[in-house]
């Protein structure tokens, strides 16, 4: 991401098909509404942080830029509190919005592969896929381990925090039949907003 | 009165003060919970943002255990009541989610109609009970303690049913109930950080410390929480906090139960309160709404 990018963007960089499969994730559907008044980056908590404001980010997905969007360190940033999304005078599933372009960042495998927030998401789906639960201490070790393994040193003193208080938990959790889980999610569609052949 | 009960994976862990108190006070007012069988977890942000379809079947799942039991499912993590509530709307909204999640709920012989009423413990607590019935039961009222109520975001967004969206104030209200005071204070439905705490610490500690500062400034003695990683965000981290921000003193922050535990006398295994990071009972002594601590035997030769 540092490295020296054209700043224009050429009609050759839309992939149109792309805002219609987001159109089609549930929540997606009302992105054309958008006025760009900013509502929805005034009130995000963390937009002070985002590459692309939640504003610019409808406005590029709708309009096709794919590769904008998908590699903004916006998705990873957002926390998914939907303040923006019910103070939008439209309407606009933002929070929603934000939700298929992460799914879309990791099926294209363009996340950052050691940046905090993509990496806990793909283990704790990894975990919860297996055993049906999620287990806060195992989650947190294997997302620092991919991630930043120098933060776990920095975790000790939390760690003695929650030890003392008796909210420390090494145990892997599982439900008493994850089976009919692993079963259940094979058999669930992938909603990408591709039209099913 | 009784309920299912859907527990979630934190109110196992970081959060069983939540757990505690919530099912202890319960007793006291009696209402049965019962725990979902063989539930899973809800997927909070992470799951949906990896993998959409798999991601609804997930939650809808639980709700449709919770509709063969045929009662009101009370789910007090916040985390797992908003997605819950939205899964359930969206089965019924969007056709996408609701023909994945049947196919999915077909392999182990469930089905989900749509007529489970989720619910979280402060709607429960403030609509569900007979009037009075609170307030009746209080032995040590919260007379002098000042209270900043924390909602962050799930109680009601994106979907608000027993509250106001831009003001919620139930939390208040219970609180109010048994004698505390109630501070007014900005920051209460602003976002807590959530998962952020672990991804990326530095983002999550400054969205906290705006929370505890506010409430500070407005002069409260305690933050009280209705959600687990409110909880521990706004709790755990504020020695991390002070190293950036050495103005910030530690403040309690505990789960309303445990506060409403304290007024109905329960006793200190029922509230929990040994689980506090940042103790809360000096406070409460203050207050004199503790007892002091036993008089230790005095000691020979010191
Ligand atoms: S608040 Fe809504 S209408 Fe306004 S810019 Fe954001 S998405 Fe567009
Ligand atoms: S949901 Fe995401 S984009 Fe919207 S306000 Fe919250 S953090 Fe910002």
């Amino acid at each position: 991401m540092s490295s020296i990018q054209r700043q224009i963007r050429f009609e050759s960089d839309r992939d149109p098909g792309f805002a219609d499969e987001i159109r089609a994730m549930p929540g997606c559907e009302l992105i054309d509404r958008c006025i760009q008044c900013a509502t929805c980056s005034g009130v995000c908590p963390v937009s002070t942080y985002m590459e692309l404001t939640p504003r610019r980010i409808i406005e590029l997905t709708r309009n096709g830029f794919k590769q904008d969007v998908l590699n903004a360190n916006t998705i990873w940033i957002c926390t998914s509190c939907y303040e923006c999304q019910v103070e939008c005078p439209k309407e606009i599933g933002i929070t929603d919005v934000m939700y298929a372009l992460k799914t879309k960042a990791i099926q294209a495998g363009v996340e950052p592969k050691h940046l905090g927030p993509p990496v806990l998401f793909k283990e704790f789906y990894n975990m919860v896929r297996k055993t049906g639960r999620m287990s806060e201490t195992q989650l947190a070790v294997r997302s620092f381990i991919k991630s930043n393994p120098m933060q776990m040193w920095g975790m000790k003193w939390l760690g003695l925090r929650l030890l003392k208080t008796g909210r420390f938990s090494v145990k892997l959790e599982h439900m008493p039949k994850p089976s009919v889980l692993h079963t259940a999610l094979d058999h669930a569609d992938r909603i990408d907003g591709r039209r099913a052949k | 009165m009784k309920y299912s009960y859907f527990p979630g994976c934190s109110l196992k862990a970081t959060g069983r003060a939540y757990e505690e108190s919530f099912l202890s006070l319960c007793k006291a007012l009696d209402m049965e919970m019962e725990e979902l069988e063989n539930w899973n977890c809800c997927g909070a942000t992470s799951f949906m943002s990896v993998e959409m379809g798999a991601a609804y079947a997930l939650t809808i799942r639980n709700l449709a255990i919770a509709e063969k039991a045929g009662l009101d499912m009370v789910a007090p993590c916040g985390g797992c009541y908003g997605i819950l509530l939205k899964a359930d709307h969206y089965y019924k909204k969007y056709p996408t989610v609701h023909e994945s999640a049947v196919k999915s709920l077909k392999t182990e012989g469930l089905e989900y109609k749509g007529t489970v009423r989720v619910r979280h413990p402060l709607d429960v607590l403030a609509s569900d009970l007979p009037p009075r019935a609170l307030r009746s039961k209080v032995k040590k009222p919260l007379k002098g303690l000042k209270v900043a109520c924390y909602y962050g975001c799930r109680f009601v967004r994106p979907i608000a049913p027993f509250d106001d969206m831009h003001n919620p104030e139930t939390m208040d209200l219970l609180l109010k109930t048994v004698g505390a005071r109630i501070v007014d204070y900005t920051m209460k439905g602003k976002c807590c950080g959530g998962a952020m705490s672990g991804a990326m610490p530095n983002v999550a500690q400054e969205m906290t410390y705006l929370i505890l500062r506010a409430a500070e400034r407005a002069e409260a003695d305690v933050v009280a929480t209705a959600c687990p990683l409110c909880q521990f965000n706004l709790e755990a981290y504020q020695d991390e906090i002070r190293a950036a921000h050495p103005d910030l003193k530690p403040i309690p922050v505990v789960y309303f139960t445990q506060l409403l535990g304290v007024a109905l006398g329960l006793d200190a295994t029922a509230t929990a309160l040994n689980r506090q990071i940042v103790p809360v009972e000096p406070i409460l002594r203050e207050k004199g709404i503790l007892a002091d601590e036993k008089k230790q035997p005095a000691t020979a030769g010191v």
